[in-house]
């Protein structure tokens, strides 16, 4: 009886949605096996992550209050007094560095796998703007909890936007809601990170998707001239082993969250001195070490200035690595991509470690 | 007077312009151009006073017989005897001392009157301090100035340096120990060492111009200028009248004078007990004492145990910042516990133990709460991986069938 109750569901789903043709696509998706296979379970996991992020986000929003008179109390209320309140508000936080990490991981193993050569270089720019607005997620949560390291870092960031040629104060005040970090900034930092950048994550989300289901998972050109790739099931092969993936990423979540529950600190007070030592969260540090070393002017521009033209223009130049990694001949540019990777991945390592020590 | 001054602003201006006294001073050598070098960074020098402010004479004439002839006023070197009305001159004139320094005091000359060292100066007595041993002769800087003898972080040395001269004070029966004494003291480490320019220094207690040591009868309230409520408490105690009755000096009978250092609650009892030269082991005051010591020293090991408990929870990353807080109530009511020892009441100290005790309860009880969520969560957190563990193998199980069932085929 109710197997046929869930037949007759089935069909009649059947008829409104196609779902055959999903699972028709499904059974034919395969991904190729070879030494470097293992990455690629980093997109899974950082669409993990978000999907934690979601979850986790939505439930804080139940009690969390932005305003600046009772943002740190309703976090601590969160933290001390809801049932679980604790987990959520450290997984939420924990989740988001890792997602960071992930997704950073995610960028750099495409980019040595050679994921992003013809006819993907749309994936790898919706790739890269979501990395972006993964740290702009990053950027605007971090002051939500209206603790003292928040309220300073946020006054560092703006200020660092306020250097920005030609557009640069606008952006700041437009980011901070008028001349200095205040209520106001912090209620428009909540609007971005619940609102805003949801939105935009969501449909860019989508789209890059939709475009690694168009093109597939790409095989290393250098495997893929050689032909005969071995291919493994994308359901039900790959789809377990992510699985297993994602478990373990919720493991290591929750390891975090429970022996290292994240800290809350105290109160900012806008009237107070800035406590020494006041860095940024550490997916920025390499970009704001790098800023603090530059000297006072460069040429006829301040040191701001010059380091955020120069960051912007890496920024740039690494986005635009499908146009300039081929030849116009579809030969590719192998050492000067793979030598621009690892300078990149040496320069963040090195200086984040740097800034942290410092 | 007013002719005097009327000369002597007449003067400044012209001292400003051409002042032949510096120019030739400056010219000799040794003692003789001391004055001329130290003047030029002299306050009253800044102002537009020159030499003949206070020495008299005419400076605009450079023919050292007009220029220091008496006929003009000049009076050469200064009588010791004759400095704080010389000084006076100006500093008693509100009208003058309000074009430069409008909130200066004009009484400085009427104080010195009324110290020891002028009084003894009117019976002739050249030893004593005058203005210029504190403030200096030619290159007087104002108080505010860290390198003015008068500054605070300085005055200590300057007075003891006749009042840490031994042969000097023997002239007057005085012991010369009084700036080693202080430089032992809480009051001398608050000063020297955390530069607090609010500590007391010797002119705190013995006034400045009018340097007097204290009454016996003012100790008290010598000390409670700073520390009113400690004066207050004090006034009520049975020991205000007793020490009152007995001619000893309030405070000082168990902190001394200027060796003032760091309380504590061994002062009650023990080796260091204060109250012991007067209260002998046994007795109801000693018993009272030792009572009020226990209390006070085990609130604070309340606290302290409670801020262990605080800090490992807080070390495991427990959110305890409100009962952090509440500890601040615990360690104001232990300071006020202290301060009540002066009533030298228990019922006093016991209000503040007692209400002590009850926030360390409640904060031992706060973090004993947190440790035990610690411990749950870290159960919790097994149960949750072993879950996970659990899952992934089954994962891994269905993946192994799946991938044997294809190679199978």
């Amino acid at each position: 009886m109710a197997i046929q109750t869930a037949k007759r569901w089935q069909v009649w789903l059947e008829e409104r949605l196609g779902w055959d043709r999903v699972r028709e696509f499904l059974a034919h998706k395969k991904v190729p096996v070879h030494s470097g296979t293992a990455w690629y379970y980093f997109g899974g996991i950082t669409l993990f992550l978000f999907g934690i992020q979601v979850a986790t986000g939505i439930l804080l929003l139940l009690y969390y209050r932005p305003t600046a008179a009772e943002a740190y109390e309703s976090v601590q209320f969160i933290m001390t007094r809801v049932e679980f309140g604790w987990l959520i508000r450290s997984i939420h936080s924990w989740s988001a560095n890792l997602m960071v990490l992930t997704a950073f991981i995610h960028m750099f193993s495409v980019a040595f796998l050679r994921g992003w050569q013809r006819p993907r270089e749309l994936t790898w720019l919706s790739g890269i703007l979501l990395l972006g607005l993964t740290l702009a997620f990053g950027f605007t949560g971090y002051l939500l909890p209206w603790n003292t390291t928040a309220y300073f870092a946020t006054k560092v960031g703006t200020d660092l936007a306020g250097s920005v040629p030609f557009v640069g104060p606008g952006l700041a005040r437009f980011l901070r809601g008028g001349d200095e970090v205040t209520g106001a900034t912090l209620t428009r930092f909540f609007g971005f990170h619940v609102a805003v950048l949801p939105a935009l994550t969501t449909a860019l989300l989508g789209l890059h998707l939709a475009l690694v289901q168009r093109f597939g998972i790409s095989t290393p050109p250098w495997l893929e001239s050689r032909g005969d790739v071995p291919q493994m099931p994308f359901v039900p092969n790959f789809l377990l082993r992510e699985l297993m993936a994602w478990y373990l990423a919720l493991g290591t979540l929750g390891m975090l969250a429970a022996l290292f529950p994240w800290p809350l600190g105290e109160k900012a007070d806008p009237f107070a001195p800035a406590p020494a030592g006041i860095r940024p969260e550490w997916y920025f540090l390499a970009a704001f070490y790098t800023l603090k070393l530059l000297p006072s002017h460069i040429w006829v521009l301040e040191s701001e200035q010059a380091g955020l033209i120069g960051l912007g223009l890496l920024a740039l130049w690494w986005a635009a690595l499908p146009f300039w990694g081929v030849r116009p001949d579809g030969r590719e540019r192998t050492k000067l991509v793979t030598g621009t990777g690892v300078l990149l991945i040496a320069w963040l390592s090195t200086f984040s470690v740097l800034g942290y020590l410092k | 007077m007013k002719v005097t001054l009327a000369v002597l602003l007449a003067l400044a201006p012209a001292a400003a312009s051409r002042d032949t006294c510096r120019d030739c001073h400056a010219a000799l050598e040794g003692p003789l151009a001391t004055p001329a070098v130290e003047f030029s960074r002299d306050v009253h020098a800044r102002s537009g006073f020159g030499c003949a402010s206070c020495h008299g004479g005419d400076p605009t004439q450079e023919d050292p017989t007009l220029s220091k002839s008496r006929a003009r006023g000049f009076t050469g070197k200064i009588a010791r005897t004759a400095i704080p009305r010389t000084c006076a001159r100006c500093h008693s004139d509100a009208n003058l001392m309000h074009k430069f320094k409008p909130q200066q005091r004009v009484d400085q000359l009427a104080q010195y009157l009324t110290s020891l060292h002028g009084k003894r100066l009117a019976q002739g007595d050249t030893a004593v301090a005058t203005c210029t041993d504190c403030h200096g002769t030619h290159g007087i800087l104002e108080v505010r100035n860290p390198q003015a003898p008068t500054h605070p972080l300085r005055l200590p040395t300057t007075c003891g340096r006749c009042h840490a001269d031994a042969g000097l004070m023997a002239r007057y029966g005085l012991a010369p120990n009084q700036l080693e004494e202080y430089q032992a003291s809480v009051h001398w480490e608050a000063l020297a060492q955390r530069r607090d320019l609010s500590a007391p220094t010797c002119a705190t207690c013995h006034g400045n111009h009018g340097a007097t040591p204290p009454e016996v009868s003012s100790v008290a309230a010598v000390c409670g200028t700073c520390h009113a409520l400690l004066e207050e408490l004090f006034r009520k105690s049975v020991h205000h009248p007793l020490f009152t009755t007995m001619e000893r000096g309030g405070c000082s009978v168990c902190h001394g004078h200027h060796r003032v250092e760091r309380t504590s609650v061994d002062m009650l009892d023990g080796e260091k007990s204060v109250c012991a030269p007067c209260h002998e082991p046994g007795s109801a005051g000693a018993r009272l004492a030792a009572e009020m010591g226990r209390r006070i020293r085990d609130l604070r090991a309340a606290l302290e145990r409670s801020d262990q408990i605080l800090a490992r929870a807080a070390r495991d990353g427990m959110e305890v910042s409100e009962a952090v807080l509440r500890q601040q109530e615990g360690r104001e009511a232990l300071v006020r516990a202290r301060v009540a020892v002066h009533t030298v009441s228990l019922q006093e100290v016991l209000a503040w133990t007692n209400q002590g005790m009850a926030v360390a309860q409640v904060t031992r009880q706060a973090g004993e709460e947190a440790l035990r969520e610690r411990d749950r969560r870290r159960i919790g957190l097994a149960v949750s991986l072993c879950a996970i563990g659990l899952a992934i193998a089954g994962l891994w199980l269905k993946l192994r069938s799946v991938e044997g069932r294809r190679a199978g085929l």
